[in-house]
């Protein structure tokens, strides 16, 4: 990789300034500006969470991980990014191998309509939940209409709500990383397994999934990666009956202003967001899988 | 068995679509609602939220400055971010690889905690002007979209073209701005529409940097919610959708959607 990217370098070196070249320089006002906005707010911020009113200390960590509320609380987002993940994981599969099984321009208008709903803002396609889910919404009307329920029941600010909307605003994420994966996928291999024998589980069990993992560990990194940090749909769906790591945050810094208490729930939330990427970055990596 | 698997995909894929588009479609419903209370089926068909776009004063103000720090930080990360990549792809600095992930890394970090971060960093060197804060703060978040398209489509382009132009008596710069740019421009247009997407609807950064006179839209519209939920909210959001469709229209006329995805 840095092979291919050093060559043709040599042509633009000026003679007598071989080892320098002055237009490396290039790189400094971003890099400059990045390290500035970025990395020393986020450096601070870990920084931050490490020191109480007196000095150095522990109490941020202490709070948060020997109090049953703050662990519940952990517990609470660790919950939602699973059941979102395994949600999107199920229907996102099968919905990117019809995908990616589609011909010509049929395939360009589907990705198109999966792609489409990224672009519009969460607040947006939140607030079309709430319509749906309310007393004059289409869910009760249908279960109304069906019979299931007599009147209207109240379905905002439930689970069933939250998981509606979290599942709604983060399939496409799974869709996509598994859809580029499939496509890639040889078919002649599959039809190769069937014609040897192989019954139609067999041949997804043994060829189509494990050749299609790279695609669905990026897409369970992706999703667990987001879901866990999700701020706007659980608040806006469910608000303070399902308290969540950002939410948590959130008041630490804009309500009670315990910045310590703020600070140490993000690192720990980084923690949680990191270790899910580097573990996918492994599994994808390691020996007996196919590298992307 | 085969077919009856590829069958079962199929339905799944309907569902989700369906399931997918149920609240984008039913916020455009609402918006031609006439009735303030929302309800289904609708009962009617009426423009007189459109209208109420034009008197909602904040609402306007709200747009008017979501589209200057979009604009403006787009504008910034795409002028730094280009003049790193370069050095970067044309291996002038060491270490360029891990220089590229660092400018890239805000993309995988909970946008809540860059938030916290930057109101934190704010409050404690003074910086009390909301405007200047969430700019810095957008050209960080945009900068990501920037370095990984700009990157793909400069590691694509013979920068032997460049030294061309230059032995036909352009200065470096002239030659970057004559030769590089035309070349890399679909590159260039679909990381500069991801980064304005990206900033224009960003809430987790800027609800920690907003003040009460200086809110972007997204919060803009969120209060609207909480305060009076009437279907304003919804036609304003129905124009964003439309506002949406049409970059990605323009911008898959241009360079083709999926290689816009594939970033």
């Amino acid at each position: 990789m840095t092979a291919t990217v050093h060559t043709g370098d040599r042509t633009t070196v000026k003679e007598g300034r071989a080892r320098f070249d002055g237009k490396a320089l290039l790189v400094l006002p971003g890099l400059a500006f990045m390290a500035v906005a970025f990395a020393v707010p986020l450096l601070l911020l870990i920084g931050d969470s490490f020191t109480g009113g007196k000095g150095v200390s522990l109490d941020g960590y202490r709070k948060v991980l020997a109090d049953d509320y703050y662990v519940g609380i952990i517990r609470n987002s660790l919950q939602l990014a699973l059941i979102t993940t395994v949600g999107t994981l199920l229907l996102g599969y099968p919905a990117a191998f019809a995908l990616a099984r589609a011909r010509g321009n049929l395939q360009i208008v589907l990705f198109a309509l999966i792609f489409l709903p990224l672009t519009v803002s969460v607040i947006v396609k939140t607030f079309g939940i709430a319509i749906i889910m309310g007393r004059n919404g289409i869910i009760n009307w249908l279960l109304v209409n069906l019979g299931f329920i007599e009147r209207p029941i109240r379905l905002v600010f439930t689970e069933f709500n939250l998981y509606f909307g979290m599942l709604n605003v983060f399939l496409p994420f799974m869709i996509l990383p598994i859809y580029s994966v499939i496509r890639m996928l040889d078919t002649r291999l599959t039809d190769a397994g069937a014609s040897l024998g192989a019954g139609p589980v067999y041949v997804f069990t043994r060829i189509t999934l494990p050749l299609t993992m790279p695609g669905v560990i990026a897409g369970v990194s992706l999703v667990f990666s987001i879901s866990v940090a999700a701020y706007v749909t659980p608040s806006l769906l469910i608000g303070d009956r399902f308290m969540t790591m950002s939410q948590v945050m959130a008041k630490a810094y804009l309500n009670i202003r315990d910045f310590q208490l703020g600070a140490s729930m993000a690192v720990i939330m980084l923690v949680i967001a990191a270790a899910v990427v580097f573990a996918s970055s492994f599994l994808v990596r390691s020996p007996g899988q196919p590298g992307r | 068995m085969a077919r009856l698997g590829m069958v079962f995909c199929w339905a799944v894929l309907g569902v989700v679509l369906v399931f997918l588009f149920a609240p984008i479609v039913i916020v455009v419903a609402v918006s031609f609602s006439p009735s303030s209370v929302f309800s289904f089926p609708p009962s009617g068909f009426s423009l007189r939220w459109y209208h109420a776009i034009g008197r909602a004063d904040t609402l306007v103000a709200a747009v008017w400055l979501s589209v200057q720090i979009a604009f403006l930080a787009t504008c910034i990360s795409l002028t730094l971010g280009t003049l790193c990549a370069i050095a970067v792809v044309r291996g002038l600095v060491p270490g360029g690889k891990a220089i590229a992930t660092f400018m890239a890394s805000p993309l995988m970090l909970p946008g809540l905690v860059f938030g916290i971060a930057s109101l934190q960093a704010a409050r404690s060197i003074g910086l009390r002007d909301a405007y200047t804060t969430l700019l810095i703060a957008h050209v960080v978040i945009t900068m990501p979209f920037i370095m990984r398209t700009v990157l793909a489509s400069l590691s694509l382009f013979d920068f032997s073209m460049v030294d061309a132009a230059r032995m036909l008596g352009y200065s470096y710069p002239m030659a970057l701005w004559k030769v590089l740019i035309p070349n890399i421009l679909p590159g260039f247009l679909s990381g500069a529409l991801f980064a304005f997407i990206a900033s224009f609807d960003n809430y987790p950064v800027s609800i920690f940097l907003v003040d009460v006179r200086t809110k972007v839209l997204p919060i803009q519209l969120l209060n609207q919610l909480e305060m009076s939920p009437d279907p304003t909210v919804a036609a304003a959001s129905s124009l964003l959708i439309l506002g949406t469709v049409l970059a990605l229209v323009a911008c898959d006329r241009l360079v083709g959607l999926r290689r816009m995805a594939s970033i």
